[in-house]
């Protein structure tokens, strides 16, 4: 029952779409000449604006490759088909894993988690958004009983007074935002004076590790100066008695004593958010990628609840999504414990539900399987699965303890990856599929705010390369089902799969796009802002949860004396595997370094430019010194877009949201003579 | 096993707390002699100066013993400890035998035998907090006796709700044991400066319902006298056991004393000849035994605490820290001093690492100092820089004209003011043609303005209007 195709299924000139690389999803327009060029629909970055050049990259892969040699796409397919049917023969469906990512559009999410579960019947499925928004999403379901990132409008940033950032710097990962940000009073959590940190009236800078503590303390002091909406605390949540109680132990020069942060800059946050009318509280990776990453966002939380702002419009709390869409990414059944429309795979009737539109009996479906990390760490063993499908993923480069998971990767009896670049994890595989990209396809993003927007198709795709809905098509035919590869077929599907979920996409179309979930019903207008009346608990009320602070999973210590803290530039994404082939974003950034600090690099003898080996527990890398004072003398800083820095980041997992330590570990550092 | 805990002070409930954290099974009993819940001493001066309610101060909710399957006996103190039959006797007469038995008895108030001193309030514990607000309710003037850091806090809180207040103290400056002299003699400034009179090197001798007379027979007027001369430790029920007490209850590194199953904890406690008045040692006893006890970490040990005093006490800005009396002779002593603004700031080195410090009056470096102090980083060689940090890292002012060609004007889009200069040359007269062209200002929009004064200044330089 097909309907007739609409101008979406068409490829126009110019075309209307949105940028393919970070959860803001900038608005585009691509038009196709001699080549494609880009315009801003409102504002672009470095990346946006060159991100056409990666389409007629000669480092595009055009044909699959079996065993690193070209083969037909008959070849490779029926090569994965019987492999793929031979471990799970020899060791059961969970001897098959698929490894999935944030920046695959929502129809290809959904259809991994039903290819995985249906065809595959494996529980072994997760994904690199695992490593991005697992804390704060935990952390947002326990305390309002949904997570969609940022449950209001982005404009409601520009006319917020005070708007507090914990560990994130926008301005050089999403950089249009900062057009949000200029009015508010910004104060800023980072143990680095960033882009973002210069743009704020307040820059907090604690040690890395102690975001948590620095949180308890905010809100001991927003308690004793009295900035606490008692009246909301009454009337729209519970359980603030034992936070009240738990914060109790950290005033402010305790927790000045772990964070480093002065106990006046402390007070002076608080006086800021007390005095705001409207206030905004934002959590980014450096709160939330630690082994205690959802109790540092549920503290933030405490704290936004506490002054009233959760569901308070023109207020409230948000994470900043980072990947393209690592919100609809962590919706649709890519996740390890999770199904389509944001439901628990333990949920007898999300099984059932979702059970249904497959067509399958509920209790075919496997249960929760492992995390991201995990399931990394396990590949390969004897426990483990054998064979690894990866799509939108490049796991050698951000996985943390990478050289491990290399290892893990390289014991795999099959490695499939599906990529358009052959990228530092493709380059390990048994079988490359090569891929179309961004503008060569349709699907939908859910950006940072929960809007559900339609990435067009600008150009068609070069010869030799199929879209990911087609690759999962074919391999999913081979094992007996026949499955639509077309982009809006699978949308409508998962718009049933989601009816009734937390994330309700039932009532969105691609004829009505840009709308915010949950949407319902196809004449509902969307929900712009969530929380208004009601959080989405049983008893309609948000949570406060009492947490407390711990030390890092490895502090710094005599052999290993200084942190590590890793993170983004402004002129790359993710693991590189795009940026990285495009000319002006090497230029503007053109190799790992290592931020530190003059008085740390005076005590070690190193210059600006010299090359530093990082060595962790875990590894070792280089990186060129870049000397500045815009970072705490105990702490260096690299960047991840390259291999390298997670060969030294510690995997020590979140218990809740099973989120490695990202962002703080111990190094020690020496001059490459 | 079954445990028992005498004190539910700060070390004490903590102590219970980290047990219960590492293991669900041991019996637990906690003695508390106050009947209040466990409450946060820290915060009492706050109590008094108002910057923290009564409610903010309490650390176990009280339905958190039920829960937690912990026998909390409160108001009731233990008179007796029996070590041959493993028994403490409490004032009722009950009886508990225990297998393990951890003191953790606090300290109480110093009074100074002086007569009338039944008219003054000690400043210790949660009632005397109330009995002082109470009393100032209807005073109309305050001495506090004792110019520590509880005293001073008390002073300060008490001159905040609007009472004059003198504060005598017996040594020749306020804070003797950690500040030196001209550190107490600015403290004492700025106090001054806050509605506190200070008198040091006096002696009380006698309280009266009019004030209190000083030694040399001059009277200090108040109608409300506090005491805040010092605490001891309370270690007579462990004297009383035949329990080594010097101080405090003499413990080792597994802070036990010399009964092995008895563990003593806080301010009671004596480890290395040294007995802590702050809480941060106490609690981190508390984490070593309940490790030790539990078998959660048996090789657990308590190696003695850095100790920094940090006063509390509104406008007034005090870190204390380590050796603050080494001198020159002894070590690397770098200081600066502005009294007018109520400045003090010194550093003691040796080796290359703090080991001591006093900042006094704001200051952004408090918290990267008292790290320093805390894990006895390295120092950097600009010592300066660490009394003032962010002096030498001042932003070059990106005027148009001073900024070279190679500066990057346009962050979001890589654009230095160069290239902006070549965009004009190649005829682009305003921010519109340099952004067609250049992209700059079409990510995050805040190097505008830069945009703007470069392609102004350039027009300028032409003689051309912009």
């Amino acid at each position: 029952m097909k309907r007739p195709k609409s101008t979406i299924d068409r490829v126009t000139s110019p075309t209307l779409t949105h940028c393919p690389y970070c959860a803001l999803q900038c608005g585009m327009s691509l038009t196709v000449g001699e080549r494609v060029t880009v315009e801003a629909t409102d504002a672009l970055c470095q990346k946006g604006w060159t991100a056409a050049e990666l389409l007629s990259s000669p480092d595009r892969l055009t044909t699959p490759l079996l065993h690193g040699r070209p083969a037909t796409w008959e070849q490779a397919l029926d090569h994965v088909a019987s492999r793929l049917g031979a471990v799970r023969s020899e060791h059961g469906p969970d001897g098959v894993a698929v490894f999935g990512g944030g920046g695959l559009t929502n129809e290809k999410a959904y259809q991994l988690g039903k290819f995985a579960r249906v065809a595959l019947g494996t529980s072994q499925i997760d994904y690199n958004g695992r490593f991005c928004m697992s804390s704060a999403a935990a952390a947002s379901v326990r305390a309002f009983g949904a997570d969609r990132g940022m449950p209001f409008p982005l404009t409601d940033l520009a006319a917020a007074d005070v708007v507090l950032l914990a560990g994130g710097n926008v301005a050089e990962t999403m950089p249009p935002i900062v057009r949000h940000l200029t009015r508010p009073d910004l104060i800023v959590i980072d143990p680095r004076r960033t882009a973002t940190a210069k743009l704020a009236a307040l820059h907090l800078q604690p040690t890395p590790g102690t975001d948590l503590a620095l949180a308890l303390g905010l809100l001991h002091v927003a308690i004793s100066e009295g900035a606490l909406d008692s009246e909301y605390i009454a009337r729209r949540t519970s359980g603030f008695e034992a936070v009240r109680i738990s914060v109790s132990e950290w005033w402010p020069e305790r927790v000045e004593r772990v964070t480093g942060v002065p106990v006046a800059a402390i007070r002076q946050a608080v006086q800021m958010l007390k005095n705001a009318n409207k206030a905004v509280l934002l959590t980014g990776r450096g709160a939330e990628q630690h082994a205690k990453g959802t109790d540092t966002v549920t503290a933030f939380i405490n704290l936004a609840l506490a002054l009233g702002l959760p569901g308070t419009p023109g207020s409230g709390y948000g994470c900043v999504t980072g990947q393209g869409n690592g919100q609809g990414g962590r919706e649709h059944g890519q996740k390890a414990d999770q199904l389509p429309g944001y439901r628990k795979i333990d949920d007898p009737a999300a099984r059932a539900h979702v059970a249904a539109v497959w067509g399958v009996e509920p209790g075919t479906l496997p249960g929760p399987g492992r995390s991201a990390y995990e399931l990394l760490d396990a590949l390969g063993t004897a426990e483990g699965p054998k064979a690894l499908l990866v799509f939108g993923s490049n796991p050698v480069v951000s996985a943390p303890r990478s050289a491990h998971v290399t290892e893990r990767l390289k014991s795999l009896d099959l490695l499939v990856v599906v990529d358009f670049v052959l990228s530092e994890t493709a380059r390990l595989a048994d079988v490359v599929l090569p891929s179309t990209q961004w503008a060569e396809e349709n699907g939908t993003m859910t950006n940072l705010e929960g809007r559900v927007q339609l990435r067009r198709k600008a150009v068609e795709p070069p010869e030799g390369v199929r879209s990911d809905l087609e690759i999962i098509q074919e391999l999913a035919l081979r094992m007996g089902h026949t499955w639509p590869a077309e982009p809006r077929e699978v949308f409508d599907e998962l718009r049933r799969a989601s009816q009734g979920g937390t994330a309700d996409y039932s009532g969105i179309t691609y004829e009505r796009d840009g709308l915010f979930w949950p949407c319902p019903t196809p004449e509902h207008p969307g929900t712009p802002r969530m929380f208004l009346d009601r959080f989405h608990t049983p008893d309609g009320l948000a949570r406060f949860v009492p947490v407390t602070h711990r030390a890092a999973a490895e502090e710094a210590d005599a052999d290993f004396p200084v942190y590590l803290t890793t993170g983004r530039v402004l002129a790359h994404y993710q693991s590189g595997a795009q940026t990285r082939r495009i000319a002006p974003l090497v230029e503007a950034s053109p190799e790992p370094f290592v931020e530190l600090h003059p008085d740390l690099a005076e005590h070690l003898s190193i210059g600006a430019g010299d090359l530093v080996r990082v060595s962790s527990r875990r590894g070792a890398t280089e990186g060129v010194a870049r000397i500045s004072e815009a970072i705490r003398s105990d702490t260096v800083f690299m960047p991840f877009h390259w291999e390298g820095a997670n060969r030294l980041t510690n995997p020590a997992l979140d218990p809740t949201s099973r989120m490695p330590e990202f962002k703080v570990c111990a190094v020690r550092l020496e001059k490459v003579a | 096993m079954r445990l028992i805990v005498i004190g539910n002070g700060m070390a004490g409930a903590r102590l219970v707390s980290e047990v219960r954290a590492r293991d669900k099974e041991i019996r637990v009993t906690v003695f508390g002699a106050e009947t209040w819940q466990p409450y946060n001493r820290v915060l009492l001066s706050n109590v008094l100066a108002g910057s923290s309610g009564p409610d903010q101060v309490r650390l176990l909710d009280p339905s958190w013993y039920g829960e937690h399957g912990v026998e909390a006996v409160l108001g009731t103190p233990v008179v007796q400890i029996d070590r041959e039959t493993r028994t403490v006797i409490a004032e009722d007469g009950r009886r508990v035998p225990y297998d393990v038995l951890v003191l953790a008895t606090g300290s109480s108030a110093v009074v100074p035998p002086i007569p009338g001193v039944e008219r003054a309030i000690p400043f210790r514990t949660l009632d005397d907090c109330q009995e002082i607000l109470a009393a100032s309710r209807t005073s109309s003037r305050a001495v506090v006796v004792g110019g520590g850091l509880l005293g001073i806090e008390a002073a300060r809180g008490l001159a905040g709700r609007g009472l004059p207040v003198t504060l005598l103290h017996l040594a020749g400056h306020l804070m003797e044991r950690q500040l030196d002299a001209e550190a107490g003699l600015v403290l004492g400034e700025t106090l001054a400066g806050l509605g506190v009179e200070i008198r040091t090197g006096v002696s009380a001798a006698e309280v009266l319902p009019e004030g209190v007379r000083l030694a040399d027979g001059t009277l200090v007027e108040g109608d409300l006298v506090v005491l805040a001369c010092g605490v001891r430790p309370e270690t007579e029920l462990a004297a009383q056991a035949g329990l080594e007490v010097r101080r405090g209850v003499v413990v080792d590194d597994e802070l036990r004393t010399d009964d092995p199953a008895v563990f003593a904890i806080g301010e009671c406690a004596e480890h290395d000849g040294v007995v802590y008045g702050l809480v941060a040692p106490a609690w981190e006893q508390a984490a070593v035994v309940a490790d030790v006890i539990t078998g959660t970490a048996k090789d657990a040990r308590y190696r003695g605490s850095r100790m920094v005093t940090r006063l509390k006490a509104k406008s007034v800005e005090l870190a204390a820290m380590g050796e603050t009396h080494l001198t020159e002779e002894h070590a690397e002593v770098v200081r600066f001093s502005h009294r007018a603004r109520g400045t003090y700031r010194k550093l003691v080195i040796r080796e290359g690492r703090l080991v001591g410090a006093i900042l006094l009056g704001e200051s952004a470096a408090v918290g990267t100092l008292t790290q320093l102090f805390d894990r006895g980083g390295p120092l950097p060689g600009d010592r300066a820089g660490l009394l003032f940090p962010g002096a030498g890292g001042a932003a070059v002012a990106d005027s148009p004209v001073r900024m070279p060609d190679s500066a990057k004007v346009c962050q979001c889009n890589n654009v230095t003011k160069g290239q902006i200069r070549a965009c004009w040359e190649s005829g682009a007269r305003d921010v519109t043609a340099v952004a067609a062209a250049t992209r700059a200002t079409t990510g995050c929009g805040t190097c505008r303005d830069a945009v703007e004064g470069i392609v102004g200044w350039l027009c300028e330089q032409e003689g051309v209007s912009a």
